[in-house]
């Protein structure tokens, strides 16, 4: 993209951003639709192991270091996760750990 | 009008709400920053990016975009499905934000999750103006966050490109609140649907083009067993859920 694409790109991003900020004002002054409230309690499980895949898709496992720093980085991140339950710690940790394999072990 | 010293009064009542924020907010935005950076971005794009999107996870998902083709379509239709969960917080709010007059479009605009949760739960002290409270606590909230990905981006600009993964932060990020979300949720199918629908469409489609044929794959797989699915996910809170 150029610069000028990026901009739109982001400013795109801002308006879908906003619509579904400003939507229930708008169109669900009345309480929203059943089907809506349903995908509202069902999708986030989904939309997070979507995003989670997607930061994985230039991964492959047959060639490279076959994803093995990633399926460490994210052991790394997950585990401190669920010892400290603390968001920032967990990040810091899995991020450090997957930059030294990525620098120093999988050259 | 509001009385002289409203907004002092209200500035105070919003300050220690939004300091338990402020760690977070300023290391989250100083590792998009620096992510953005890393990718090549220029150093204010991040800044940009906190203004006009204002939200975490789509900022992340769109730098990672901005190095590619353009594609609005595609950017739009994912940013909409990321921030879908804004739809119930905009639900739960249609009430506090009555009257708001002239603070209502921007405390629509600046709803992130933080600022909806302290907006949504504080009880605002006796004396103090409910508007301005909230207006406060939306504008610190956002500030903090403006801070951190200018700095990332400023920081990540200095960090030398052969330094390598950094990028790996948005990964650990989203495996955090996939994590979250699991340890929380009644249910596993939709998370799992989420995995194995996003991998099967990247298989097929190939790296550029999975993302709207996964979501729609997701779309049909969770709508499909609605019968039996609504009972078990309804035990939760409307206005709840990232």
């Amino acid at each position: 993209m150029t610069i000028l694409q990026q901009v739109i790109t982001v400013l795109v991003a801002g308006a879908a951003t906003v619509l579904t900020r400003a939507l229930p004002f708008v169109a669900f002054r009345n309480g929203a639709p059943r089907y809506v409230r349903y995908l509202g309690r069902v999708l986030p499980g989904a939309v997070f192991g979507l995003l989670v895949v997607y930061c994985l898709k230039d991964v492959d496992v047959f060639a490279g270091s076959h994803g093995v720093p990633e399926a460490l980085g994210i052991l790394v991140t997950g585990g401190v996760y669920v010892w400290r339950r603390d968001m920032l710690w967990a990040i810091l940790a899995g991020t450090l750990s997957y930059m030294a394999l990525v620098n120093l072990v999988f050259v | 009008m509001a009385r002289p010293g409203t907004k002092t009064a209200a500035f105070r009542a919003a300050l220690p709400l939004s300091v338990p924020i402020m760690a977070g907010f300023v290391f989250l935005g100083i590792t998009c920053g620096v992510y953005a950076s890393s990718l090549g971005l220029p150093w204010w794009m991040p800044t940009l990016m906190s203004i006009a999107i204002f939200g975490g996870s789509a900022e992340f998902i769109v730098a990672s975009m901005l190095p590619g083709a353009f594609d609005p379509l595609t950017t739009f239709a994912v940013v909409l499905v990321v921030q879908a969960r804004h739809l119930f917080y905009g639900l739960s709010m249609l009430e506090p934000f009555k009257g708001m007059g002239r603070k209502k479009p921007y405390l629509i605009y600046a709803m992130c999750d933080e600022s909806f949760s302290i907006n949504y739960s504080a009880r605002v002290p006796e004396g103090v103006d409910r508007g301005w409270f909230m207006t406060f606590v939306s504008l610190l909230n956002q500030s903090l966050w403006v801070v951190g990905c200018t700095l990332g981006g400023i920081f990540g600009a200095m960090i030398p490109l052969t330094v390598q993964g950094i990028s790996f932060a948005m990964t650990a990020l989203f495996v955090v609140i996939f994590l979250d979300q699991w340890l929380s949720e009644p249910c596993h199918a939709s998370s799992i649907t989420g995995l194995i629908a996003t991998a099967a469409a990247l298989l097929v489609f190939g790296t550029d083009n999975f993302l709207i044929p996964a979501m729609i794959a997701i779309l049909i797989v969770v709508t499909a067993p609605r019968a039996k699915l609504e009972p078990i996910y309804s035990t939760r809170d409307d206005a709840e859920g990232r």
